[in-house]
Formats: structure tokens, sequence, C-alpha cells
């Protein structure tokens, strides 16, 4: 069990700086997850981490002592690559007790700890067969075995479902998140992916360039983005930004578009802004916040919209409908069966409570 | 195979297949089965006309008297130089050729520039290595030869072993120092067995290029230690040719290569094909 600090690291590869002055502090038995688009130095930062790469500036340490010079190996830490990493040599057995018997742990020891972790992840009948006798998500099942022996003070899972499909992935992260819960050591995991980042994490340490765009627990980043680009990140199909000018009038702030077409924005929303009136501003609306309108009255800062159906998109429980906000196209995610054909005219309900405005100058979320 | 069970037009282009297989094995083949007939003959079958195919009686006199005369020295002095300069060659090359694979050590060029050594005419060298060998008193020892086919072996086996260890996913070494090895333990329980096919084919090669030189070991050797292919031009007179010598000293001296390439045969086909396919 370990908590882990980073403070001021620098990362270069020759001429590019991937990692920036990065600050951070993961506390003991949490599960952090790192994510951001490719390139943003997610990797490269977790591989530091591990002592696979030197930090050029900057301390790490794990559990209180600074392990900038330690090897990997007496970071005591355990790591899930990609690939799974498995020998193709040994048989499974041999692969999850790897670690152990290069620490030269008691041969009886291994054996318990090989049989408890197999057991844990369904694996106790594949235990004589060798890698290439496996499937994707068994070898994954087997390379998250080889860590749990170990018993380390920090896992590092180094984009651990992106080789697996669909189905296999929901079902790996589903495991990971149950086997957090286990064992609850110190987790690191660095994804791409949204979806893994929102589901598994406590934590998520959203990277751009190789700096922190923000961190907070998942609900946090999605609802309260500070910036256009976290915003954009996280949910999917991803916000609506859609360019348009403030104006105050009398008591309360509206947002006009472009192409003609004003909305009224909750008092709440608007109270911290100063000198709105004339603003420049993307405003952010999530497909998620469209509704059809019921007919009935609307709440407090939900505003009625009527719009022409284009693209339809059924996934089964929702349908996103492509319509025109701003003169923008816009995704409104709507239940099943409330739109049914190209060119309808919808009724829609847009609940302005929850809508970011976005200062395109400096991307910075304003309200 | 079930041949039963094919149509009659698969049948005949099979046929006609192993037919084709058997004229061309038997065309290679024959060399070798006159080499090892010659060497069970005496001098007059040798000499017969009609030749004959098979000796009147099996006998071994020929390899009796290379016993005898001491001349299979040369087969172990042999044995020596090629097994000990590959030994060097593939344990010094492997550790060369790690190093340029996983730490870009002396840049992109080096290798390549290592591996042009082994371009250089034998012969171009040959009288200076002799002269520079004389001055060193190293002519006519083991340890002359021996540094130098390790010499001239090194650069093939470091270009050989620079791509059967670039082909080990990086992962798999990366993922042995988490787990608690050093850099020599993961050399030795990650990449040796990742590329033992590769290194047991190498090792062949190597041992047949020592093996086989004639040139700087004819240079190079006076009295003391004569290797098996200039022991064997002792038998080539101006008079006449010793052709049951030449036959039994050539059996003998094929046998170790036909025992290693079998032996490793298994690894011998996985490992000149690894590499040429990334997987």
């Amino acid at each position: 069990m370990a908590d882990v600090k980073l403070s001021g690291v620098h990362k270069y590869y020759g001429n590019v700086h991937a990692v920036r002055g990065l600050d951070l502090t993961i506390c003991d038995g949490e599960f952090a997850v790192l994510v951001g688009p490719s390139g943003c130095g997610k990797s490269t930062l977790l591989r530091t981490i591990a002592g696979l790469e030197d930090p050029d500036d900057g301390t790490i340490t794990i559990g209180g002592a600074v392990v900038n010079d330690l090897r990997p190996r007496e970071r005591n830490i355990a790591m899930v690559f990609q690939n799974y990493a498995l020998y193709p040599y040994l048989t499974v057995t041999e692969n999850i007790a790897f670690g152990l018997r290069a620490r030269r742990t008691p041969e009886i020891e291994i054996r318990k700890r090989v049989s408890e972790a197999a057991e844990m992840l369904g694996i106790g009948n594949l235990l004589q067969r060798y890698p290439r006798q496996l499937s994707g998500g068994q070898r994954q099942r087997v390379a998250i075995g080889r860590a749990i022996v170990r018993k380390a003070d920090l896992f590092l899972f180094d984009e651990p479902l992106s080789n697996l499909d669909a189905q296999l992935r929901d079902e790996m992260r589903t495991e990971i998140k149950r086997l957090h819960h286990e064992i609850t050591t110190t987790m690191i995991y660095v994804t791409h992916d949204q979806v893994e980042a929102m589901t598994l994490a406590d934590r998520i340490v959203l990277l751009r360039d190789g700096k922190i765009e923000q961190q907070g627990a998942p609900l946090e980043l999605f609802e309260r983005p500070l910036t256009g680009f976290v915003a954009g990140f996280l949910g999917s199909p991803s916000i609506n930004l859609i360019p348009a000018t403030l104006k105050t009038n009398g008591g309360g702030t509206a947002v006009v578009f472009q192409s003609g077409g004003t909305l009224t924005l909750p008092s709440a929303k608007t109270m911290s802004l100063t000198n709105a009136d004339g603003r420049q501003v993307l405003v952010g609306i999530r497909p998620q916040h469209f509704s059809r309108a019921g007919g009935g009255p609307l709440r407090d800062g939900v505003v009625a919209y009527s719009a022409v159906a284009d693209l339809i998109q059924p996934t089964g429980t929702r349908t996103f409908t492509t319509v025109k906000i701003g003169g923008v196209d816009a995704v409104a995610e709507l239940q099943a069966h409330d739109v049914s054909r190209n060119g309808e005219r919808i009724d829609l309900a847009i609940d302005l409570n929850r809508v970011v405005l976005i200062d395109p100058a400096s991307n910075l979320v304003i309200a | 195979m079930r041949v039963g069970r094919l149509p009659a037009r698969k049948v005949r282009i099979l046929a006609l297949r192993y037919l084709g297989a058997t004229v061309v094995t038997q065309l290679f083949l024959f060399p070798v089965y006159w080499l090892f007939m010659i060497s069970f003959k005496t001098p007059d079958e040798i000499y017969h006309v009609p030749p004959l195919w098979i000796p009147a009686q099996i006998q071994f006199s020929n390899y009796f008297v290379l016993f005898k005369d001491g001349d299979v020295v040369a087969i172990l002095n042999s044995l020596i130089v090629a097994g000990v300069s590959s030994g060097i060659a593939i344990v010094l090359g492997t550790l060369c050729a790690y190093s340029l694979a996983r730490f870009s050590t002396g840049g992109e060029n080096l290798a390549m520039w290592i591996i042009s050594q082994r371009m250089i005419p034998p012969i171009a060298v040959v009288f200076p290595i002799f002269l520079l060998y004389v001055h060193l008193g190293m002519v006519d020892g083991f340890f002359g030869l021996i540094l130098l086919y390790t010499a001239f072996n090194l650069p093939y086996v470091i270009w050989m072993m620079r791509g059967y260890i670039v082909d080990v996913p990086l992962e798999l070494e990366e993922s042995a120092l988490v787990d608690g090895l050093n850099r020599w333990e993961v050399i030795w329980k990650v990449v040796f067995p990742m590329v033992r096919s590769g290194l047991m084919a190498t090792s062949v090669f190597t041992f047949v290029f020592a093996w086989n030189d004639f040139l700087f070991a004819l240079v190079l050797t006076r009295t003391e230690v004569i290797t098996f292919p200039v022991q064997l031009t002792h038998y080539f007179g101006g008079q006449s040719n010793f052709w049951g010598k030449i036959a039994a000293m050539s059996v003998l001296g094929t046998l170790p290569i036909f025992v290693a390439v079998s032996v490793m045969q298994r690894y011998l086909v996985r490992g000149i094909s690894l590499g040429a396919v990334k997987g």
C-alpha cells in the first residue's frame, strides 16, 4: 500500500517535451485513471512512475520514499501491459509465478498465491496451458494474475483492455473494478477511452500536451469541466459547442446564436458573470440534456426548442438525433422511440441549468 | 495422407511430384553416396572399370590408416578451433547485438559498419595477418586461428542476433524488469529463450564457417595445428592421389556437421525463417 507523489516532473524525448512540469498526488488505495488523447504523455508518465523511463526533472515518491534513482524492480510495483507481455515459452502457472521466482519466494508460498490468484480470476483450469492456447481475455487475466500475486505496493495498468473486443472489454473492466474493491491497492490506470476512465476511476486525471488539464471525481469532471477541452473529451456523443453572443437585458442573460435564435439562461447560471453583455461564447450543451417536450409546463431553466430531426441513430436504449441549433449540427440523445423518421419536426426541451459557457479565446469555462 | 480418397487426377499429380522429388534427391545424394563407398573400397576396387557400385566387402582399412598415422588429429583440431571460436563469437556477438538492439549503441550506423567488416574478401587480409602473426609468434597455434575465426564470425553473429533480438517484444523485457529481474537476468531468462532458434541457427553457421575455412588455415598453420581441410590436401600428390584416404577423411570431416545439423534441424528451420515475417 502506498501513495504516489509527483512534483515538477519533466520528460523529454529529443525535442519533444512529453511531460511538462507535472504535479500529482495519488492517495493510498485510490484508483486513479490517467486519460487523454494520443500523445498527451499519459503512458510516458506511467512508465516514469514504473522506472522504465527516467524523468529529466522533478521527483517521484512512492509510499513516502523518493524512487527517482531506484530501478523498476526496487520500487515494488506490478504492471500490466497492453499486449499482455506473457512469456510464450512458459505455461500460465510459470507466467504467473515469474515475478515471485525472480524474487526468490519460497515454492510453497508461490503455489499458494498462484492458486489464489487463479481462483480470483477464474483461470484455474488454464494453468497448464501456454499463452498461445488462450484467448485475448484469458491472456489479459493471466497478465493481471501475474501482477496480483506480487502483492505489490502499487499497480500500474497501461491500456490493458485496448486489444480486446468490445464485449470482453466491458467484462474485463468490471473485473478490474471488482479487483480493486477486493485488494484495495493503489492503482494507476492509463487509457485513451473515456468510458473506461469514467467507469473505473475514483479520480480521473485528464492530461493534455504533457500537463494536467483537470483532475477530480468522474462526475465532477463531467458536470463541471474547467475547460472546453475537458467538456469535449468526456461524454459520448461529445458535447455540442455552439458559437453565440451573450446579451443582458433587465433581469436576465440570454445567448443569441449567430444565425438568429435566442435562449434565455437561468439566472443561477449567469450570476457570477460580469461584463456579460456582448461577450462571445461557445455554448456547450450535452446530448443528454435534450429531451422530447411532453406538452406540460417546463421546469425552471428548461427551454422549449423546435427543430427538424436530421440523422437518426438508434442504439436500442436511446436514439441519437442530429438537429440544427444556431446554424450548427447538434446531437440530441432522446428516448428510443421519441423520433421515428428523418425530417420529422420535433419539440425539444433543453435543460440550460447544466449548460456550460466557454470563452472561445481562452477555452476556459466561464459558467 | 489418405491417397485412396483423393480423385485420380490429384493422385497422378502427387505421383509425379514424388517421382520428381526422388530424381532430384538422388542426383544430389549421389556424390555423398560415392564418397562413402570409396572410403570402404580397396585401391583395386577404386580404380576398377567399370566402376563398382558396392564394394565386394565393406572394409575399414582407409580409416584405420588415418587413425594409425594420427591424421585424425586434424579433425580434433578443427573441432577445437571451430567449437571454441564459434562459442566465443556467439556469447560476445549476442551481447553486442543486445546492446545495439536495445540501447542503440553507436547510433544507427554502427550495425551497418559491423556487418561491412564481413564483406572484406579474406584473401585481401590473409597475408597482412600472416605477417602480423609471424611477428607475434601466433602462427601454427590454436590461439591465432581461434582469434581469427572469432573476429570473422563476430560481425555475422552480431548482425543476425540483432535482427532476432529486435523482434522480441520490448514489453516482455520491461515486464520482467518490473517483476524483479536485472538486465543480465532479463537477457538470460527472457531474451535467450525468445531467440533460441535464431541462436542455434547462427551457431551452426558460424561453426560451419570455421570448420570449412581453408584459406586462413592453409596460410597460418604449418605442422602443429593442422585443421581438417588442410590435412585433406596432403593426400593429393604430384604422381597420385590417395583416393581411399581422401574419401575416408572427407567422411570423418562431414560427420560432425551432419550430426550438428541433424540435432539442430528443428531450430534451424525456425531460426532461418524467424524474423522473416513480423508477427
